[in-house]
């Protein structure tokens, strides 16, 4: 059982909680994740670690409704628990002084992506961030990246924030100005998918974070398997971070779909209870 | 642990089974045929998940406690991973003692209702049984009897809390909640340590409730056991990864003198084949996880499963037949087994084939998958298998199937488990670099003490030590490993 200290409304569809897990806000580096369960009858589903407080024992979790299980943990208000909480879970992020490091998040991927641009700046990195999203609600955490960033480029499809256009063409913007040394993407995997092709072009090493379907995130069931450079790897104990080059994204589309159809129909049912 | 001769010939003259022996007949005895255990019919029980074996009723287990001849030579107890005084145990039931024969079990095994439902007895105890050797007679059922004192002692209410030691002040942790687990804290409980299991899902029981489905070992038996635990004062800690949550290094430093690692064999392995991660393809683990542990088949619970229609599972282990079984209780129209050798290779328990054959799954053996093929949605559709034959035996000793070129053909298929193994998991020992492993991934022990080599006071058991093993092979380890953990722990310290 883990207690919510705080929650947040970040936007319509986006929520921020902080929750009391001492043992895991000990742990907990930048990358890890947590497997959370909400009821006895819920779902087990991974979340980022966003931040932690050693001091309060807290953890930060991001959550945006997408079906029937984070809209139940959205739901929750400040003072109730979360039935599950373990972790941390996953390998931390590789962290060292790289030199320039192009950070790039989309949507509630920019809530992971946030401990991994704090690490990078501790380390000495220049850190430039590229944080994009449909429209401006869907760009969160800025002002938590720009204490850790030196730079921070906004792009929105629609251009009711920052400049108008796609993530891809914010990186490029900052790769055709300097050389970048690392770029770690994280978003919506065909947000991934098509950044990982950009920085292939300008053969800059970049690492993504996955989030896949999971159950158990240890390592026992594979329904988070993926392939990378044509081996079948887990995302929750040999990642969930990889070798974007290396990934095969249109494997990870298809199976993403795999229970859309019923959690799709389980969510309206949800929807209009 | 096992128990030695001299015991045995004393329990055997006591006075009591003496005149048991006497009051009938040697010949009448294996003149009888061997009672039938009673189960739901098949086209019934594939539609619902209630356990298939319903039990002995008392009558038929005296009756085939009196086909045991107490034999000089109890042939097999020597078939008994955990040398189990069998005959013991059934002449208490013979002399209708049913909570006599019940203490019986557990002077040797934590876990007796749940191996008199789980144990593969037909290569253990009742293949060494006097009536298998000597008579060529279908043998005395051990298994069943064990079963039915068990549960007569369960549903008694009468379940002896066992007597605890005064607390020797050593705290003990136990990594793992699956058999092995279990029955480790259970004898360090009664030896009088402080006990923790550290459990990493969200429920207690290993694979006993994330694998093994209901249908053949129902929750409640296994909850009974959990539940004599927590009265004997064993603290549980779920959700809790050791090597994540807290190294063992860090457990050490917060107090504990001494670990048991029983993190068992979680990794699933696949084959490799083309196609294999399309969607609607999955291990068993991740079946049997979705429909045991988070109940995905019922409505009101939000973890969603594939429902196929026509159910391919790749294997032949009990992990294969508990898959298909689940899946035709799921619905499924076809539900089939593909297998590379034949029935008589299969690593599965003689019943569950059985149960398995008469609940309508179909065989499909001496076949083996090389490729999938999905619709346009990346759902996989159907599966090309190539026939295969035996060759010449392999390390094993089992006859290696190869392929028969030119026999590709196709079956189509909506969903595909796959079954074929699992792996150590690596947690554990990747947060410990001074164990020593394997090459597969095991952790290596002493055998007696289950000590973990360069590390004294990590000790380890179950399918960690053994890879993919039996429920009585870990509950035995358990054992073994609390025995090992009392001596190390009364010689270094003397607190
Ligand atoms: C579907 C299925 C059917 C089977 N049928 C039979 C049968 O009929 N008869 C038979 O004898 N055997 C059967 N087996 C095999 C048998 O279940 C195993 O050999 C036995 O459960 C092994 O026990 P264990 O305690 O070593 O490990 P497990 O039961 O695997 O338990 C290990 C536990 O450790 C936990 N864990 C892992 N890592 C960590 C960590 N780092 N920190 C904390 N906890 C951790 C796991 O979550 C798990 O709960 C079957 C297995 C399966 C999968
Ligand atoms: S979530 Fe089960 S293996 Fe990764």
């Amino acid at each position: 059982m883990s207690k919510i200290i705080a929650k947040e409304i970040l936007s319509e569809r986006v929520v921020k909680l902080e929750i009391e897990a001492p043992r895991i806000a000990q742990k907990r580096k930048a990358g890890h994740f947590v497997i959370v369960k909400v009821g006895e009858k819920g779902e087990r589903i991974p979340l980022t670690i966003s931040q932690a407080n050693k001091e309060t024992g807290t953890i930060t979790l991001v959550v945006q409704k997408v079906g029937v299980s984070s809209h139940k943990l959205c739901a929750l208000e400040v003072g109730d628990e979360i039935t599950d909480v373990v972790g941390p879970l996953g390998q931390a992020t590789h962290i060292e002084k790289f030199g320039s490091v192009l950070c790039a998040g989309g949507g509630v991927g920019i809530a992971p992506l946030l401990p991994i641009v704090e690490a990078m700046k501790a380390a000495g990195n220049k850190v430039i961030t590229v944080l994009a999203g449909r429209s401006k609600e869907f760009v969160i955490l800025e002002e938590e990246i720009r204490k850790k960033s030196d730079e921070v480029i906004i792009m929105t499809d629609d251009g009711s924030y920052g400049n108008k256009g796609l993530v891809t063409e914010g990186m490029e913007r900052v790769i055709s100005q300097e050389k970048v040394n690392l770029s770690v993407v994280i978003g919506p995997a065909i947000m991934m998918k098509f950044c990982t092709l950009l920085t292939k072009k300008y053969n800059i090493p970049t690492v993504v974070s996955l989030n896949t379907i999971m159950v158990d995130g240890t390592g026992m069931c594979g329904a988070c398997r993926i392939t990378v450079g044509g081996k079948t790897k887990f995302v929750c104990v040999d990642g969930p971070e990889f070798d974007a080059h290396q990934v095969d994204f249109d494997e990870i589309l298809q199976r993403l779909q795999a229970y859309k159809h019923q959690e799709a129909e389980a969510y309206q049912a949800t929807l209009n209870k | 642990m096992s128990l030695d001769k001299e015991y045995l010939k004393e329990q055997r003259s006591l006075a009591w089974r003496d005149e048991l022996r006497k009051s009938m007949p040697a010949k009448e005895r294996t003149s009888r045929e061997r009672v039938s255990m009673p189960e739901q019919e098949p086209l019934v029980r594939n539609k619902n998940n209630e356990e298939v074996n319903l039990g002995l009723t008392e009558q038929m287990a005296i009756e085939e406690a009196r086909r045991c001849l107490d034999c000089v030579d109890p042939t097999c107890i020597s078939g008994c991973p955990v040398s189990i005084n069998i005959p013991s145990f059934i002449k208490h039931i013979e002399k209708s003692d049913f909570l006599g024969a019940a203490k019986v079990l557990k002077e040797t095994s934590a876990l007796p209702a749940v191996c008199g439902r789980v144990c593969p007895q037909e290569i253990q105890c009742e293949k060494a049984c006097f009536y298998t050797v000597k008579l060529n007679k279908t043998p005395v059922a051990i298994g069943h009897l064990e079963r039915f004192a068990a549960d007569f002692e369960q549903k008694s209410g009468s379940v002896s809390v066992p007597e605890i030691a005064p607390n020797n002040g050593f705290n003990v942790a136990v990594i793992g909640a699956g058999p092995a687990g279990l029955s480790a804290a259970g004898d360090l409980a009664k030896y009088g340590c402080n006990v923790t299991v550290f459990e990493a899902l969200h429920e207690i029981g290993g694979v006993l409730k994330y694998g093994i489905p209901e249908f053949r070992l129902p929750n409640s038996v296994v909850d009974v056991e959990i539940n004599s635990l927590k009265k004997m004062g064993v603290k549980f800690f779920t959700n809790f990864v050791v090597g994540s949550t807290a190294s063992i290094q860090d457990l050490r430093e917060e107090g504990f003198d001494a670990f048991f690692v029983s993190s068992g064999a979680g990794l699933p392995n696949f084959m490799g084949i083309p196609g294999e991660n399309y969607s609607g393809i999955m291990s068993s683990n991740e079946y049997l996880t979705r429909v045991n542990l988070m109940n995905a088949a019922q409505s009101d619970y939000d973890t969603p499963v594939f429902l196929g229609k026509h159910v391919a599972v790749i294997g032949g282990g009990n992990t294969a037949m508990d898959s298909v079984r689940t899946a035709k209780r799921l619905g499924a129209e076809k539900a089939m087994i593909v297998y590379r050798r034949t029935i008589e290779e299969m690593p599965a328990r003689v019943e569950e084939i059985y149960h398995a054959q008469a609940e309508d799954i179909e065989f499909f053996c001496l076949t083996n998958p090389i490729e999938y093929k999905a619709d346009e949605t990346g759902h996989v559709s159907s599966m090309t298998v190539q026939k295969m034959e035996l060759g010449e035996p392999d390390a094993s000793g089992r006859r290696r199937p190869v392929p028969m070129p030119n026999s590709e053909y196709e079956i189509p298929v909506d969903l595909v488990i796959v079954s074929v193994g699992v792996s150590p998991n690596p947690l554990v020992p990747k947060s410990l670099p001074e164990l020593v492993m394997s090459k597969w991934g095991t952790i290596e022990v002493d055998k007696e003490t289950m000590q973990a080599h360069n590390v004294p006071d990590v000790f380890a058991g179950g399918d960690i030590v053994r890879g993919g093993a039996t429920v009585i092979l870990a509950m035995g380890d358990g054992r073994k490993a609390a025995a090992g953990i009392m001596k190390y722990l009364k010689s270094k310290h003397t607190k």
